[in-house]
């Protein structure tokens, strides 16, 4: 058990860099987690938002052709 | 010429909505578990450097981080110049759900390239580095587009001047992939993209590659995620829409 965490320990230093190495990978991970999290947020919100739109009835109106008639 | 049905498909809002549902799962599973392998791998199994000892690790994101940040403004910037040409509004949304990301993975390439330089090169940044530079400025770049649709109530509006600067602003990637060759700088020349001799080993090689894959297939998965949220925006009061608001809610 001790040799197991003794390697781990060796491991997490990762020769004395450690903190440059497990920094950079937890400055990415958070990156990561914040693009899934606001992501999926943002999409929640609109879909809460389209449902209390459409709850009172609200319909897009329909869209106006702009092209010209020709005489 | 007469395009097929299945292209004209990408033009339809519920469609491409239904379409990235379905594929983002997969491409999230695979990023997921590409991305554990490629860390386990580099940062366990791989070897240490000879010179650099166990820092390089680094070298399993930073290049990663910084191709998707170039990745993220390319796909910005083709799809905001269909969006312009040809007023197509799900292009508009497509660079719209890039900016983020790259943004966010830009500053990530920045900041792992300032961890990386401090015990190498002995210092965390250097201005008169060129790739440094222009790095910075895509993240500038990437800021800039998102400041410049938030200054514009109108969506229409803001989609058309924002693409301007989307398209200009793409000349600063290959700026950035070529500013190792073109000028000396503190960043070493091209390791991997010189395949008649690779300067890395096949065994730190292999995990790099893998993490390369990862990163591009996530990048994937969460432009997909922003699509579908940046749809619905766009989409709201529309009927399906409003049917899958009911169907969700049911």
């Amino acid at each position: 058990m001790s040799e197991w965490l003794a390697r781990l320990s060796e491991f997490a230093a990762m020769g004395g860099d450690g903190a440059h190495v497990w920094s950079a990978y937890g400055i990415t991970l958070a990156a990561m987690l914040w693009n899934i999290w606001s992501a999926g947020r943002r999409h929640r919100r609109s879909l809460e938002r389209a449902g209390r739109d459409g709850s009172v009835g609200a319909e897009r109106p329909a869209r106006t052709p702009k092209v010209r008639q020709v005489q | 010429m007469k395009l097929p049905v299945w292209f004209h498909r990408f033009g339809s809002p519920p469609y491409v909505y239904g379409l990235a549902g379905r594929l983002g799962p997969w491409l999230g599973a695979a990023a997921g578990v590409l991305l554990a392998v490629g860390a386990v791998w580099g940062l366990a199994v791989a070897p240490p450097d000879y010179l650099q000892g166990e820092v390089y690790r680094i070298i399993y994101i930073h290049p990663q981080t910084a191709y998707v940040g170039m990745l993220a403004y390319v796909v910005l910037a083709v799809a905001a110049g269909i969006g312009y040409i040809w007023r197509l509004k799900l292009a508009h949304a497509v660079a719209v759900a890039a900016a983020p990301i790259g943004a966010s993975f830009t500053f990530c390439a920045l900041a792992t390239g300032a961890i990386w330089g401090a015990p190498t090169w002995g210092t965390f940044w250097e201005w008169g580095d060129p790739r440094i530079m222009f790095e910075l400025l895509l993240l500038f770049l990437f800021l800039g587009y998102l400041a410049l649709r938030a200054a514009f109530e109108e969506r229409d509006k803001a989609d058309r001047v924002s693409a301007i600067l989307g398209v200009v602003g793409v000349v600063n990637v290959p700026i950035i992939h070529y500013s190792v060759i073109w000028w000396n700088t503190l960043h070493q020349g091209p390791t991997v993209s010189r395949l008649d001799s690779p300067a890395m080993t096949l065994d730190m090689l292999i995990p790099f590659l893998i993490m390369v894959l990862a990163f591009t297939l996530l990048f994937a998965w969460l432009l997909l995620n922003r699509l579908r949220a940046e749809i619905v925006e766009r989409e709201m009061g529309a009927r399906w829409v409003r049917q899958l608001v009911a169907e969700a809610g049911a």
